[in-house]
């Protein structure tokens, strides 16, 4: 039975958990008691000094520009070639093989080689997280366009629908949860991507901060910047991609709840 | 024209023929008038889940016409009853209110050639009967040609100028019945009569209509 009992407690049980996941903890590092393990109160030391200097949200943004610009390059050209590749037999059968070949480059083989013929630049770090994560895109939405309900393009074609409205109204609403599974997961790649690039090869940015703590041995600044980071994803998911997605599947019948 | 025979002999993929949809064939399709605008009744409705249900219906009209055309829109919703229901998703309606949808769809393109594939196939005999007379009033403000596929001898009396009788191997039609009465005055005695009349018919042609 749904009551206000059972909301209260399906927001309290998130929190309560991260609670007790904190509580461990500090539990394990006061037993360790070493250098290596900081306990959540030197972690937050640490982050409330970085943020009064501005240094934390000036690494954060750097870090979060970069992950958008990858985002929204890897999305467009992964997204036209996975709807390409899925609705023309012809080109999934030449180039298939070249995509099964960029799926299987290491993360770490395209960044060098992105440094080593571009320069340590901001276009080729953004470039070798794009490049990472095409692949990835271009695999689901392939999937997405060969999925599509082909009923409905006919009854398009029937009433001699222009191609623009065919696009816009009958495939791209039928991708809308693939878009979303590509974002989600791309979301969640890049990001563990653009640290390293920053840490090869960047003045700036958060994987730039956790390696300057790793030359320092300074365990908890690692940790402050990695907390603040997952924490801003998260946020990033609450806030954008859960509202979007609702926005864009609001036309799909709700399931009575058991 | 009602098209009837049996199951698998050809009518749906008479009517894809038509459309435009089918093009695996030998042969031509010569239309009266060059590129009909052509309106088409699905069996399954196929109305865009995504899209409300004015929407739908607003969207097989070319661009042109959309803006002045939400008069001619509201109008065709609402001589079929679904003034209330414009703005919901086509996951909300019944299987009646969807085929009332998609008729509204197919004649708000003002179609030249009206092709309907068992329409009103699996509603309850109340709903499909409004929606035969519905189709009725319709041919009579606007008339058009109509290929429309039907099991049901007794609709394809009900409604059609002329029978297609078709069997298959190969796809053919063997016979073509003319229904000698108005459509205006084609009451329940008149239907059962000539249906019992064609059926008794001694061409054997006339077998599969049982």
């Amino acid at each position: 039975m749904i009551n206000g009992r059972t909301r209260w407690w399906r927001l309290l049980l998130p929190v309560l958990s991260l609670a007790v996941l904190v509580g461990l903890w500090a539990v394990v590092a006061h037993l360790a008691a070493s250098r290596t393990l900081p306990g959540p109160g030197a972690v937050l030391a640490v982050l409330v000094r970085e943020a009064s200097s501005g240094a934390l949200f000036h690494h954060l943004g750097i870090t979060l520009a970069r992950m958008a610009a990858a985002f929204v390059i890897a999305m467009s050209i992964g997204s036209a070639l996975g709807i390409l590749l899925g609705r023309s037999a012809s080109a999934d059968r030449l180039f298939g093989p070249w995509l099964t070949v960029f799926l299987n480059i290491p993360a770490l083989v395209i960044i060098v080689l992105a440094y080593v013929w571009f320069g340590l630049t901001e276009a080729a770090a953004i470039g070798a997280v794009a490049v990472n994560k095409i692949p990835n895109v271009v695999v689901v939405l392939r999937e997405g366009a060969r999925a599509i309900d082909e009923q409905y393009v006919e009854m398009a074609r029937c009433f001699r629908m222009a191609r623009s409205d065919v696009l816009r109204h009958v495939l791209l609403p039928q991708l809308t949860p693939y878009f979303a599974a590509a974002a989600r997961s791309g979301l969640a790649l890049i990001w563990k991507i653009v640290l390293v690039v920053e840490l090869l090869g960047r003045s700036d940015g958060v994987g730039f901060q956790i390696h300057l703590y790793f030359q320092m041995f300074d365990v908890a600044g690692i940790l402050a910047y990695t907390v603040a980071f997952v924490a801003v994803v998260q946020l990033l998911e609450l806030c954008v991609l859960q509202p979007v997605e609702g926005r864009l599947t609001r036309w799909r019948p709700v399931r009575a709840e058991a | 024209m009602a098209l009837v025979g049996p199951s698998g002999c050809g009518k749906t993929t008479t009517l894809n023929i038509a459309a435009g949809l089918d093009r695996a064939f030998d042969g031509t399709v010569t239309y009266a008038e060059p590129n009909p605008v052509i309106g088409y009744v699905f069996q399954n409705p196929r109305l865009l889940p995504w899209r409300t249900v004015r929407q739908n219906v607003t969207l097989v009209l070319p661009k042109a016409r959309r803006n002045g055309g939400g008069g001619l829109v509201d109008e065709w919703l609402s001589a079929m009853g679904l003034s209330d229901v414009a703005d919901q998703f086509p996951t909300r309606l019944s299987v009646g209110m969807a085929r009332r949808v998609a008729l509204a769809r197919a004649f708000v393109v003002q179609p030249d050639l009206l092709l309907m594939d068992e329409p009103f196939v699996s509603l309850d005999e109340p709903t499909a009967q409004r929606l035969r007379a519905l189709l009725a009033a319709m041919l009579e403000r606007r008339p058009a040609t109509v290929l429309f596929v039907t099991h049901n001898l007794r609709e394809a009396i009900q409604l059609a100028d002329r029978i297609l009788v078709m069997a298959p191997g190969p796809t053919r039609v063997v016979a073509e019945v003319p229904v000698p009465v108005a459509r205006g005055m084609r009451d329940d005695a008149m239907v059962e009569a000539f249906r019992a009349e064609l059926l008794a018919r001694p061409d054997p042609v006339f077998r599969v209509l049982a």
